[in-house]
């Protein structure tokens, strides 16, 4: 009983960072941008948070230059895929190599390139006043660091935008019909420009949440496909907050068993559980492609006549 | 009555071309004013330039009496101008009355969509339109679409509604419903501009029309009622007498060339599309399929031609089973095809017209020889063919894409008929095209008939179904309605049986 609410504890754990980014992709991917860079972008704010944090001495701080820089590479990005229209998929994997090597070279130029990283303060474990008392349930939903409980609270937030706000209405009609919109006097690149703005706030605050919650330091290349995970957990999720939330809690869980696995040592190769989010993600898509939110207008540039 | 809209000297340039060319238009309030032009006239590009989706060039609005200067959209909303386009601007994925909101100025950030049916649905019934608001656009009927397209308008509470060739998807009935619904709108003192190239609409709705011909006005502001003939109308449309009837000879059926029975098709979302769809075409018959768009006569065709296997049935063509066989398969058996979309199916708008023409038997003599293609001889049979089907080109290497929609058709249709012909399918031949082309294409088909192909022949418009083929089929959700031989077809019939209303015997009786 203690194991299995210490594996689910892990699972919440391990689910946010994909939770974060998934959250800010599943509002530019119904927009209509697929942003295949969110990969670069929390590695970019991975290395921001870090540094931010050194410079400041908060955590808190430095996730906010995380966020403030990640979202400086959003707005590159959604300049060249929404202004100059250009193809989504070589921008993002243009900046997922951007990303790569400028977070090594900074990193090295500042940190040194053979010395052990600088070791950083992380998010306080912040339990929650009595409910965290409640025997099991305390351990695995109220002894947490703040931005999981953020990015889960974020979640009905998200789902109320996303559906019940003028702004979600918006941002759902330019993914799917962007010309329709035109005509109603919604300007659509405005929008998708600001859907993905808002996927680089996230990604940026998932990076942090890497190398300030998860760890308390930055290595090379060290989202190590969480960006794909969470592009992933969007189209697992049928592109809704909420579905996200599960998903990334399916992707934890997996990495949660993983780790158990590699502990318990017991010859049974933990590169297998890994294989499991794969595997569910393709079953999924097979299954629920018939039925899938993909907006009609995903990743096609909206060009006026 | 006062003038509420005037548009002064509008030109329009797309680069080298002139869509409009110094044309002024006014229209009077509370009236119904037809816009009338052949496709590529300019009645859709002045209209934009109204709703403000393009700039004019030069020229100037004039809006109840202010110069207006229209950018977007929302300033032609904003004004009380609203359009209804002729391909929906509607989301299919939302609800109506998602639809409805969207992009509404009054909209809070917290939406209330429940307040807003309720107001959407006492407009509706006021109108004598039923929509259930909550219903997905996407599952909606294309006239529904129509009439939510109309509401969505009315919604902005706009005073001139612009209709861009609104019957074009609808039956006869529900162009009923549509035109009632402008009379209603008029004797509120809305103002409704009505695009269209149909003559006899024209006659039946509009008070004045002001007809298009190149981008230019060739008449402003004609009273409808002082128009004697519907070949007046149409010879300021087209600049030329046009024969209105195509001239036609009573047919000679022979031997079966197309069986088709017991044809089923589920497509790959489940949906049982096609349902025991049986028939048969003789040579030297024309069968035309009639229906509404959408109901299982593009599966049809492309279960026929090889483009989708049915899912079960039989498809026979001059006695070889054919179902499931691949469309260069059922070529070989000399079946040809004028696709409905030629743009994506008919012909490849970069490659050149020679290519174009090469590309259907380019694997055979005399094309080609071991897989190397006889340019000397395909150049010459192009210019030969494009002359025959007087394709207007500058030459055989013009990108097919540059061509008008109507010579584009024109190099579809000789392509098909150039090879040797069992079977002539032929998908909305006439789909966008003027009089003049339209004729022209329409004789092509009725010759190729008389030299004994069988044609089957697929086409929305009640016009030409009532006109080119031997005998109809009506097809309506996938299934085959009726079989009228065309002495026996009548507008009201056909379009009672279009909308699915079944009659108590068949043909037989």
């Amino acid at each position: 009983m203690n194991e299995l609410a210490n594996f689910l504890a892990t699972t919440i754990r391990l689910a946010t960072p994909t939770l974060l980014a998934g959250l800010g992709l599943v509002f530019s991917e119904r927009a209509g941008i697929v942003n295949i860079g969110t990969e670069g972008l929390m590695l970019i704010g991975a290395l921001a948070g870090v540094m931010g944090s050194l410079l400041t001495g908060s955590v808190w701080l430095g996730a906010l230059i995380a966020i403030a820089v990640t979202v400086l590479f959003a707005a590159l990005f959604a300049f060249f895929t929404v202004i100059v229209k250009a193809d989504q998929t070589v921008i993002g994997t243009g900046l997922n190599l951007l990303a790569s090597g400028l977070t090594i070279t900074v990193n090295r130029a500042v940190f040194g390139a053979n010395t052990s990283p600088p070791q950083i303060d992380r998010f306080d474990i912040t339990p929650i006043p009595l409910l965290s008392k409640i025997p099991y349930i305390g351990e695995i939903f109220f002894r947490h660091q703040i931005p999981i409980y953020l990015a889960f609270l974020l979640v009905p937030v998200a789902q109320f935008m996303m559906f019940r706000s003028n702004t979600g209405l918006k941002v759902r009609s330019v993914g799917e019909n962007p010309k329709a919109c035109d005509t109603v006097g919604i300007r659509v690149a405005m929008t998708r420009f600001i859907a993905v703005l808002f996927s680089g706030v996230m990604a940026g605050f998932a990076g942090a949440f890497i190398s300030m919650g998860q760890l308390s330091f930055f290595t090379e290349g060290m989202i190590a496909g969480g960006g794909f995970i969470a592009l992933a957990a969007v189209v697992f999720g049928n592109y809704t907050p909420v579905g996200v939330m599960f998903a990334s809690l399916v992707f934890g869980a997996s990495n949660s068993l993983m780790y158990r696995l590699q502990a318990l040592a017991t010859g049974f190769p933990s590169q297998f559980p890994l294989m499991i989010p794969y595997v569910i993600t393709i079953i999924a898509l097979c299954v629920i492609s018939r039925r899938s939110n993909k907006p009609a207008g995903s990743a096609i540039p909206y060009i006026k006549e | 009555m006062s003038t509420i809209l005037e548009m002064k000297n509008i030109t329009k340039r797309f680069g080298p071309v002139v869509a409009n060319d110094d044309v002024s238009f006014s229209v009077e309030q509370g009236e119904v004013h037809a816009l009338l032009g052949e496709n590529g006239a300019g009645k859709s590009t002045l209209m934009n330039i109204l709703f403000g989706l393009y700039e004019q060039t030069s020229g100037e609005i004039y809006y109840k009496g202010e110069m207006i200067n229209i950018r977007t959209p929302r300033d032609a909303i904003d004004c009380g101008i609203g359009m209804v386009h002729q391909h929906f601007m509607l989301i299919p994925a939302h609800s109506a009355i998602e639809n409805v909101v969207l992009g509404y100025a009054d909209n809070k950030q917290v939406l209330d969509l429940k307040s807003a049916a309720k107001s959407f649905t006492e407009m509706a019934e006021r109108y004598h339109m039923n929509i259930d608001p909550w219903e997905k656009v996407g599952r909606m009927s294309v006239g529904q679409q129509q009439r939510l397209e109309i509401l969505k308008a009315l919604y902005r509470d706009v005073d001139t509604l612009i209709l861009d060739e609104p019957t074009a998807v609808l039956t006869p009935q529900e162009v009923e419903g549509l035109f009632d619904v402008i009379r209603q709108l008029v004797a509120e003192g809305k103002t409704v501009i009505f695009i269209s190239h149909k003559l006899p609409e024209i006659l039946a709705i509009c008070d004045r029309c002001t007809i298009l011909r190149q981008g230019k006005v060739t008449a402003a502001g004609l009273e409808v009622k002082s128009i004697k003939n519907l070949n007046e109308l149409a010879h300021l449309m087209v600049g030329r007498d046009v024969e209105l009837v195509t001239a036609k000879t009573v047919s000679d059926p022979g031997e079966v060339v197309l069986n088709v029975e017991n044809l089923n098709y589920t497509n790959d979302k489940g949906i049982h599309i096609l349902k025991d769809v049986t028939f048969d075409v003789r040579a030297g018959e024309i069968v035309g399929i009639c229906g509404v768009d959408g109901n299982g006569q593009s599966e049809l065709i492309k279960c026929i031609t090889g483009l989708l296997p049915p899912t079960s049935g039989k498809i026979e063509i001059l006695g070889k089973d054919m179902a499931g066989k691949t469309a260069k398969q059922i070529m070989q058996e000399g079946t040809g095809h004028i696709p409905e979309d030629r743009q994506k199916m008919g012909m490849v708008g970069k490659m050149n017209v020679r290519e174009n023409i090469a590309m259907v038997d380019n694997y055979q003599e005399p094309y080609s020889t071991r897989g190397f293609l006889h340019w000397n001889w395909i150049d010459k049979h192009s210019r030969e063919l494009v002359k025959k089907f007087s394709v207007k080109t500058p030459s055989v290497m013009e990108a097919a894409g540059n061509l008008s929609g109507g010579n584009q058709q024109k190099l579809v249709v000789g392509r098909e008929l150039s090879r040797e012909v069992n079977l002539l399918v032929a998908v909305h031949p006439s789909r966008g095209l003027d009089i003049g082309a339209t004729k022209y294409i329409q004789t092509q088909i009725v010759d190729a008939r008389d030299k004994g192909a069988a044609v089957l022949m697929v086409s929305t418009e009640l016009d030409e179904i009532l006109e080119i083929p031997d005998r109809v089929l009506v097809i309506y959700s996938g299934r085959i309605l009726a079989c009228l031989d065309q002495c026996d077809c009548s507008r009201n019939r056909l379009g009672l049986l279009m909308a699915g209303v079944e009659e108590e015997s068949d043909q037989s009786a």
